[in-house]
């Protein structure tokens, strides 16, 4: 006996809009809560600078000259309108990082994909027997 | 499956079939070329200017692998949806649910961060002709708005649109790159700029995360199948020139730009194109690649409007979504209502998110979704090997992309965990999540046969 094509309920108006703004907040909230909660982290530091010399910034003659055309100076300081260099000469990223850490995450994205597929392939089995016609 | 109801008068309405191959061609380049304007030079501050160098090729070479597996799928499976119409038919619902949302988040959170990028330039620009208080958050605003409108009111103009001032930005770049007189030591300093590498390899792989940035959405050319004249000819010929105009412009840009500034401006410059026109001196420049920044900013915003939107409206009409978003505006033609429903989403983000995280979070969607491309294109050959169905184009070396591009996205999720690990982990709870309310409550509005309408034999072991 061929089994019969699944006939999916119809969604009401009210469910459709109540979908739609679970979506909405879904998006916002695990997109955006991080942010604000400070989970979204760049990972980036501030080395202290001893010398905010061009020289003792490591800034050759030439670099020097970009960074004054580009309207930055040297020392901490803003002078003249120009903002100094040594905030941005400063900022670097810290890549300490740990195994535990980076074996978790790795986890996390391999069993993701490994879950999804598994899934999709139970859904995937039922799609191909209704639209090719399978018998039970 | 073109058809599409319109729940307001029950008519049959589809997407008109009115574009060309440079459409195509405008929607691919005009998605990413923005990616050389801003953004990239952030692998410069993640790994130094020689490691950007290295993650531009690198990214390339997956970007490549991207394009050849996406011409190959794309020629066979055109429909709107791109890649999540493929994925629909090649593994299965919950996996087509988690692609829609990969190519909804990686588009709208890269029109978010040309917004930011528009309002910023705009602002800088500002104070530089004395008008100190100009804001930017009445651009970024204005951007998203009008752009949603152009594309609410017909894909035709939109993408026309798109081609005319992609063709601009990428002619700006070469204006530069010439004017800069690359044959000689006049304004190029790389012996005095280029300092090594000050993270060591470690960098250079770190890079890899925003070397992405140089062709990220160059597979959004996918999203127009439902819309061009002939499928089978014009995506894979308007993907490949698009990948191949991508690698030049990269290289061009890297050159310039790392030639021009200290590695430690670079990497962190919003528009780094238009700080190497000012260090020329150049008033024309100046105004050449402020417009150049502003036009690809535009284009690659204007694109993504479109592409999510497609997305969006593919899942809508599959009922994957609330089938309110499946329908198609009965005098434009456009997928309307998911067009309106994305505006607040990308107005969001671009309002309140720094640039560095709006990025991240397109660009790690776009890595998820080149990591299911590698295994679908390799299930793709096996359901159907070569000669069961009629492919537009077979790719070459199966399965060495696929595998290539595997071990080059295992590199970048290294790549986005140093530095941005918590953002990786915050991402993957939001697809777990949505997973889940598919799998457990959306999944019984959809029909289960009709989800798959090409015309191909039934696949290889089932």
């Amino acid at each position: 006996m061929a089994k019969a094509p699944y006939r999916p309920p119809v969604q009401s108006q009210i469910g459709q809009i109540f979908d739609t703004l679970f979506l909405l907040a879904l998006v916002l909230a695990s997109l955006f809560a991080p942010l604000y909660l400070g989970l979204a982290g760049s990972g980036k530091t501030t080395v202290e600078l001893s010398d905010t010399s061009w020289a003792g910034m490591k800034q050759n003659a030439t670099m020097q000259a970009q960074w004054e055309k580009l309207g930055y100076t040297d020392g901490t300081e803003a002078k003249d309108g120009r903002q100094p260099a040594s905030k941005l000469i400063a900022t670097r990223f810290d890549y300490d990082f740990s195994f535990v850490e980076l074996a978790a995450s790795a986890l996390v994205v391999i069993a993701y994909f490994f879950i999804v597929f598994y899934w999709s392939k139970k859904e995937y089995r039922e799609v191909i027997d209704e639209r090719f016609g399978n018998s039970e | 499956m073109t058809a599409e109801t319109s729940p307001a008068n029950g008519e049959r309405i589809s997407l008109l079939r009115v574009l060309g191959p440079g459409h195509v061609w405008a929607l691919g380049v005009g998605i990413v070329l923005v990616g050389e304007y801003m953004g990239w030079n952030f692998a410069v501050g993640k790994g130094g200017a020689i490691a950007a160098l290295i993650a531009c090729w690198f990214a390339g070479l997956l970007y490549t692998c991207v394009a050849m597996i996406d011409s190959e799928v794309t020629s066979t499976v055109a429909a709107a949806g791109g890649q999540y119409a493929q994925a629909k038919h090649i593994v299965g619902p919950l996996m087509a649910f988690n692609v829609g949302l990969y190519l909804v988040f990686a588009y709208t959170m890269l029109e978010a961060a040309n917004a930011i990028t528009l309002g910023h330039l705009v602002q800088t620009v500002g104070a530089m002709a004395g008008f100190e208080n100009t804001n930017d958050k009445p651009f970024i605003v204005l951007t998203i708005m009008f752009l949603a409108w152009l594309n609410y009111r017909g894909v035709y103009t939109t993408l026309t649109f798109s081609l005319v001032i992609t063709a601009f930005a990428f002619v700006s770049i070469c204006v530069l790159f010439f004017a800069v007189q690359p044959w000689s030591d006049v304004y190029i300093k790389h012996d005095q700029l280029l300092t090594g590498l000050p993270y060591g390899w470690l960098g250079v792989l770190a890079a890899l995360h925003f070397g992405m940035w140089f062709y990220l959405g160059i597979e959004g050319t996918t999203q127009a199948a439902e819309e061009v004249r002939s499928p089978a000819r014009a995506l894979p010929l308007g993907t490949m020139t698009g990948i191949i105009t991508l690698l030049i412009a990269a290289t061009m840009t890297w050159y310039i730009c790392s030639g021009l500034m200290p590695w430690e401006y670079l990497g962190q410059s919003v528009t780094p194109l238009f700080d190497a026109a000012r260090l020329t001196n150049s008033t024309l420049l100046m105004v050449l690649l402020f417009i150049g920044t502003i036009f690809s900013a535009l284009a690659s915003a204007n694109c993504c409007i479109n592409d999510a939107s497609r997305a969006w409206f593919s899942m809508g009409r599959d009922h994957y979504l609330p089938q309110v978003f499946g329908a198609v505006h009965p005098k434009y033609r456009t997928p309307y209502r998911s067009i309106v429903f994305l505006v607040p989403v990308a107005l969001v983000f671009a309002y309140f998110a720094p640039l560095d995280r709006v990025i991240t979070f397109s660009i790690l969607s776009g890595l998820l979704e080149y990591t299911f491309m590698a295994f679908s294109v390799i299930l793709f050959r096996r359901k159907w090997p070569l000669g069961t169905i009629k492919r537009g184009y077979v790719h070459p070396f199966h399965p060495l992309p696929a595998v290539m591009l595997l071990v080059l996205c295992a590199a970048t999720y290294f790549a986005v965990f140093l530095g941005y690990g918590t953002q990786l982990i915050a991402m993957m709870v939001f697809y777990i999540v949505a997973s889940l309310w598919f799998a457990l409550h959306r999944y019984k509005y959809v029909r289960r046969g009709e989800q798959f309408a090409m015309p191909w034999p039934k696949p290889v072991g089932y």
